[in-house]
């Protein structure tokens, strides 16, 4: 199973294994990561899944659309390399992803 | 004091379709929303977005949901108190008392809560200075026009909120519009509005950046922008307005006393009961196992919760299933012959 690397702002970090089609959302939800919110239910409705995606990851995700781009800008400080977890899937291509959560989501 | 069979807590689907379970079961009932209108998240958060899943309504907007409930529950004439938030749970033997943020206060001996992920509030600026000026010189929503007359007015955001104001503000203030990104998310006509009052010089764009800092005393006399190539700039401001949204905020209802999962409030799936007698939870906010947060469920729960209301709002009757297709008492009810 792909692992997945969830840090938080202060630089704990905590790696689970993710099973294969899950969002890296729910892969924090279904752990009780701290940090991800996820009021919606992942449906890209709310902004509190909010991620920092490091940069050489960034570019290998499939781009985002124009409705997360558009939510991003509701979320707490987004930044360039702003995600919703919640759209990011999980796959075998994606084993080692690291993402940050912000300071808060709200 | 307003004295009835059930209170309402949330002007959503579920909450509007409670007034339906319950007015057909000859129950009356009070609505109450922190929003300024009846439709929940399916106004607040996608108004314009098609839903697939309504059973026999193969599509239709979040607005459109909103209208066919509000004229399904017309027949029942329920008030509904709108800009209030309830914030007080307090028990008189087999009843409830409920005391909102405006003083209102409601009798019953049911509470249905059909509040989706708590009350809808503006997500405020990060930067922490902001909060000392708020009130005086950074707003998140315009109450009255006029306090926004022949000022320097810097707006942030780039949704609707964001453009419409800049446009109707641009009529008697100075405007800067600064949004994170250079794309705006806003109707056509209003964006080719805002292009031309841009080069008319009423409207100056700032993109892309982000607030660095805020100058001043009592009120703000400017503020610092950060661009995203790293300069720095110094913008003339007697007011911030806001408008990166709505969060949803839990609130009191965590301080009810309620057994509480996460943000969600545990039931007992057989009538949605909380663990207070009298306390209902439907919709989005309550949990159990194998719970969806669809719309479709919170029909289910609130027909489920509403019959229990029956028994205990009047525990002398006995309660009698009925149909709609059949039952006179009901279509006496909805007002049909």
């Amino acid at each position: 199973m792909p692992k997945i690397t969830y840090k938080d702002n202060q630089g704990n970090s905590k790696t689970i294994e993710v099973e294969n089609g899950l969002t890296v959302m729910e892969g924090a939800i279904q752990n009780n990561v701290p940090g991800i919110d996820a009021d919606c239910g992942g449906g890209m409705a709310c902004a509190t899944c909010h991620v920092y995606v490091e940069e050489k990851w960034f570019n290998k995700l499939p781009k985002a659309e124009e409705g997360e781009v558009d939510m991003i800008d509701m979320a707490f400080e987004p930044k360039k390399n702003s995600r919703l977890s919640c759209q990011l899937i999980v796959s075998d291509e994606l084993d080692g992803l690291e993402v940050t959560t912000p300071e808060k989501q709200s | 004091m307003i004295k009835t069979d059930t209170i309402i807590i949330g002007a959503g689907p579920v909450g509007l379709f409670a007034v339906h379970q319950l007015g057909i079961k000859g129950l009356n009932a009070v609505v109450i929303d922190n929003l300024d209108k009846a439709g929940g998240q399916c106004i607040e958060l996608y108004p314009d977005k098609p839903i697939y899943d309504i059973p026999a309504v193969p599509e239709c907007t979040g607005e459109e949901l909103t209208k066919q409930l509000l004229s399904q529950i017309k027949p029942f004439k329920t008030k509904m108190f709108f800009n209030e938030r309830v914030e007080e749970v307090t028990q008189d033997k087999e009843n409830w008392i409920i005391k909102t943020n405006k003083d209102n206060q409601f009798f019953a001996p049911n509470i249905i809560i059909a509040g989706g992920v708590g009350s809808f509030e503006p997500r405020k600026l990060s930067l922490k200075e902001a909060e000392k000026f708020e009130g005086r010189s950074v707003f998140y929503s315009v109450r009255n026009k006029e306090d926004f007359k022949s000022k320097n007015i810097s707006i942030f955001g780039g949704g609707d909120s964001a453009l419409d104001w800049a446009l109707e503000l641009s009529k008697f203030s100075k405007i800067n519009l600064i949004h994170r990104r250079d794309e705006f998310r806003g109707a056509p006509h209003t964006l080719s509005e805002i292009k031309k009052l841009e080069k008319d010089g009423k409207i100056i764009i700032k993109t892309p950046c982000q607030l660095e800092a805020i100058e001043g005393d009592k009120n703000i006399r400017s503020i610092t922008i950060k661009f995203d190539n790293g300069k720095i700039e110094k913008i003339n401001t007697d007011i911030i307005l806001s408008f990166f949204g709505l969060i949803m905020k839990l609130g009191p209802i965590a301080e009810w006393g309620l057994n509480m999962n996460k943000k969600t409030i545990q039931v007992n799936p057989k009538n949605f009961e909380t663990n207070k007698k009298g306390i209902f939870a439907v919709g989005d906010i309550c949990s159990y196992p194998g719970k969806l947060k669809l719309i479709l469920s919170g029909f289910h729960e609130v027909a489920l919760a509403s019959v229990e209301c029956f028994k205990r709002a009047r525990p002398n009757e006995k309660y009698k299933f009925e149909f709609t297709t059949s039952s006179k008492t009901i279509k006496d009810r909805l007002g049909k012959k």
